[in-house]
């Protein structure tokens, strides 16, 4: 008998083992119900995603948009305009583009909207296939996003109705606040499942429920009364 | 971590979010055919590495994605300013080197 070194790679019970496709499996424990969870997590799919740019200093191409959408240009970063009822938003990106977000089935008439209003040199484009929105909501959702980006998104910095683009969980995603404790995370399609398999990991800790678009409303209302009260 | 100021964003960010893309107002010779080879290579390869006041491009990549100038101290790490392409900077080498360059 010869010589030999062999070792035991996968020595049972002692390691937790993972096979190459865990990631398509990805299962976290989950609360048992909305009410339980300290996160929500849904998807809103679908909606249209629109790319805009123009000049910010052109008179015109401002007002346009605000003709074609009814709602106001932002100009700076940070302050979102949002239309809640209606829900279009319309986010400040970088000087001169912005992205606006508007509900499933009407990119294609706020895209025809805008054409009809604005002339000279801008752009408009539907990016609603490149991208998707996930809706956090919760009273743990700031600590979740504590552990997921750099940028600061202590109330006193973050507050209602700011949206930024930032470093995400080593990848990059838009962080909108649009609630007390409601956010949305605008993130690339390409990036969807790790980020999705990211925040779900993140969020165990605090007791996570992936909730259809009803459930996550109503407990984001909960979530908002029970921060209100502990503010008092 | 460093926090710099995104003057397109006009907020403090963390370093995690820029890209540095080295030294800034490298200027085009007008006509590149007329141009000798040595005003070309230098205008392609040739970088100042000053120890002291650097005038730098730096990119916003996570954030807005615009390209801003920083002027950084290259022994102290400390940015005294950042600002806009096509502006001047306030900060400059010898002007003001006692000011906080060497904090």
């Amino acid at each position: 008998m010869s010589d030999y070194a062999q070792m035991e790679l996968n020595p049972r019970g002692a390691v937790k083992s993972e096979s190459p496709l865990a990631m398509t499996r990805a299962r976290v424990a989950q609360a048992a119900s909305p009410q339980e969870a300290r996160v929500l997590i849904c998807e809103k799919a679908f909606l249209g995603h629109l790319v805009l740019r123009g000049n910010a200093d052109d008179e015109a191409f401002r007002a346009g948009v605000e003709r074609a959408l009814g709602l106001a240009l932002p100009l700076e970063m940070g302050p979102l305009s949002l239309d809640e009822a209606r829900g279009i938003s319309i986010q400040w990106m970088s000087p001169d583009e912005w992205l606006l977000i508007v509900p499933a089935g009407q990119e294609f008439a706020a895209e025809a909207a805008l054409r009809g209003q604005l002339t000279g040199h801008y752009a408009v484009m539907n990016v609603s296939g490149g991208q998707t929105l996930l809706e956090l909501s919760g009273p743990c959702v700031r600590e979740l996003l504590m552990k997921c980006t750099p940028y600061d998104v202590h109330p006193r910095h973050f507050p209602v109705g700011k949206g930024v683009t930032s470093v995400f969980a080593k990848s990059s995603a838009v962080i909108r606040r649009v609630g007390e404790a409601r956010w949305e995370l605008v993130i690339r399609r390409s990036f969807a499942d790790y980020l999705y398999s990211w925040i779900l990991d993140a969020a165990e800790e605090f007791g996570v429920f992936v909730a259809s678009g009803e459930a996550a409303r109503s407990a984001a209302r909960d979530a908002a009364r029970e921060l209100a009260t502990e503010a008092r | 971590m460093l926090h710099i100021y995104c003057p397109h964003c006009a907020e403090y960010r963390e370093e995690e979010e820029f890209r540095p893309k080295g030294e800034a107002h490298i200027a085009r010779p007008v006509a590149p055919e007329a141009a000798s080879d040595e005003e070309w290579g230098t205008y392609l390869f040739f970088r100042k590495n000053p120890r002291g006041l650097h005038h730098e491009l730096w990119y916003h990549a996570a954030g807005c994605r615009k390209f801003f100038n920083a002027t950084r101290d290259t022994v102290s790490y400390q940015i005294l300013e950042t600002y806009k392409v096509g502006q001047k900077p306030s900060v400059v080498a010898g002007q003001s080197s006692n000011k906080g360059a060497a904090k």
